[in-house]
């Protein structure tokens, strides 16, 4: 119960030290919204197939926008912080504390969590404002439930990728080499009604596909479906599995030389 | 009966072949400021971490404050304050901050004003961690070790790059822990430190306790008294009992013995007779840096 407590009290430290830290700050919010202006203004008006039908740019990329934000919000963001405090000895102090490992971790996470939703927030709003895009109504629920199932998957994939980071000099290059090829093949950057099988194939592997797609079919106006698909729930569902399983195992507490 | 905060028994540390602790056995008892003496590599560290629950022991029996530490049992981590020999504090976080936040983490904190006093860091309060001075980022290292009013703690090379008042600050801050009650284990490679600090001393080498007690009992262990002169521009040889015993620097004579009093006789005695000034002639009490040499010395460390 008081870890519980600590864990709420740690998102204020979070919040502090995170707007305190311009680098960090700027890469979490402005790269977000510098893709989502560009995007916009090379393709918003551009008529864009997706798998049954037609849709508005703005309506394909405000989606991808939204899935481009959370994963950068959870997995970059957190790789990058954690290695960070790895490295400088933060985590170990952290350690000899009575504050358990968990209740630290779980105000990582529900901070990055408030940060993915603020984004969302300012991405949805834009949206509305310049794009003429409408808000998900109909299936708000899973739209929701994506997020929130998105922020999860990707916090822990962005501590278990952090295993495998040899110090900080070395995060940038390794989580962005990590995803931002996902990026291009899982329908952020480039609709993939254009990609060969074989593409498609290999984005359905990995997760930021399953998440891009279910928060497309929030904003489709011909997609019927109002629940997560299984296939895609389950993609995600392991993916999760794997990042908690490896974070449990081989997170070092202790700077890596 | 004396309650021990700290019992340690044929404790050992390997990494593959390599053992930094070899065998370690020791108590710190409730209230005494206990030292870890010995050159880097000496294997310190490592026993300080596996006390501190930083890190799992290879073999032996260890209890802190009646627990075992690698289980990180809260009731343990409460009550126990770690100050490492590297810092980390969130570098955007001002110095008041960092220390209202560790404090929510222990049951009974001390108040964060005094500690603020105690440690020196009025001026720095609302500083951001990053923008403090290496003294000054050690300062709150040890606010935050002190924060948990602790009644065993950990420092790990404490004022290793303190400036020489700073240093004396900082002594005087551990013997005031002392005076509160509270047990202090700390490491240090300096002889002063040790010796103005400590009620008792474990002189580490290799990995091994070469010596243990108080500063007066290690260097009673071994013959205790110094005599020390610079050799005379002369082509007499110094009598044959000293030759045996002395050990001659350039031209600096240094005689460890335990009857400095007939040692003393003949020299004087050779020195008038060939009619020799003894230059800088001293006898002085060895000091624990004599016996530390000595003891490192003869068992030829590796670094």
């Amino acid at each position: 119960m008081k870890q519980l407590k600590l864990a709420l009290r740690q998102i204020k430290y979070e919040n502090t030290a995170f707007w305190r830290n311009p680098p960090a700050a700027f890469f979490t919010f402005i790269f977000p919204l510098i893709f989502l202006v560009l995007f916009n203004a090379i393709f918003g008006d551009d008529e864009i197939p997706i798998e049954n039908g037609v849709v508005s740019g703005s309506n394909f990329y405000i989606p991808s926008i939204l899935a481009l934000s959370v994963i950068s919000a959870s997995y970059t963001n957190l790789a990058m912080t954690l290695t960070d405090s790895r490295d400088s000895g933060i985590l170990k102090k952290i350690r000899g504390t009575p504050l358990s490992p968990w209740a630290f971790m779980v105000g990582k996470i529900l901070f990055t969590t408030f940060v993915s939703l603020l984004l969302v927030v300012i991405v949805l709003i834009c949206g509305v404002l310049f794009y003429n895009v409408s808000l998900p109504n109909d299936s708000l629920i899973v739209f929701i439930t994506a997020l929130l199932i998105g922020t999860i998957t990707f916090s822990c994939l962005g501590i278990a990728i952090t295993t495998v980071i040899r110090n900080a000099d070395a995060a940038p290059a390794i989580v962005n080499a990590s995803i931002l090829p996902l990026f291009f093949i899982s329908d952020i950057f480039i609709p993939q009604t254009l990609a060969p099988q074989w593409i498609k194939t290999l984005a359905d592997i990995f997760p930021v596909k399953p998440f891009v797609v279910t928060l497309q079919s929030s904003f489709n106006p011909f997609d019927t479906r109002v629940v997560f698909e299984t296939q895609d729930l389950a993609t995600m569902g392991i993916w999760f599995l794997v990042g908690l399983i490896i974070s449990l195992r081989y997170f070092s507490w202790e700077p890596r030389r | 009966m004396v309650e021990s905060a700290i019992v340690v028994k044929d404790l050992t540390k390997s990494y593959g072949n390599f053992f930094a602790v070899k065998g370690v056995s020791f108590e710190v008892v409730s209230g005494e400021i206990f030292a870890l003496l010995g050159a880097n590599g000496a294997g310190k560290t490592t026993t300080l971490e596996i006390l501190e629950g930083h890190r799992k022991r290879t073999s032996g029996d260890v209890t802190v404050l009646g627990y075992d530490p690698e289980k990180k049992d809260q009731n343990m981590t409460t009550r126990v304050g770690i100050v490492l020999q590297e810092t980390g504090i969130e570098p955007y976080l001002k110095v008041q901050e960092v220390l209202k936040q560790f404090s929510g983490f222990y049951n009974n904190p001390r108040n964060i004003n005094e500690v603020i006093d105690a440690t020196g860091l009025n001026e720095q309060i609302n500083t951001p961690v990053r923008k403090l001075s290496g003294g000054q980022r050690r300062r709150v290292d040890v606010a935050l070790g002190l924060i948990g009013d602790p009644d065993l703690i950990f420092l790990d090379e404490p004022t290793t790059g303190f400036d020489p008042s700073a240093r004396r600050d900082a002594w005087t801050m551990i013997s005031n822990l002392k005076s509160l009650g509270k047990t202090v284990i700390l490491t240090t490679h300096y002889m002063d430190e040790a010796e103005y600090l400590s009620d008792r001393i474990a002189l580490m080498v290799n990995g091994k306790i070469e010596r243990i007690g108080t500063t007066r009992e290690l260097i009673n262990s071994e013959s205790n008294t110094t005599i020390e002169f610079t050799l005379p521009d002369t082509n007499k040889s110094l009598p044959e009992t000293i030759n045996k015993t002395a050990e001659i620097k350039g031209n600096l004579v240094s005689i460890i013995t335990d009857s400095p009093t007939g040692i003393l006789g003949e020299i004087t005695h050779w020195a008038i007779e060939n009619s020799l000034e003894l230059n800088d002639l001293a006898v002085r009490r060895s000091s624990l840096e004599d016996l530390f040499l000595k003891v490192v010395g003869s068992e030829d460390s590796v670094i």
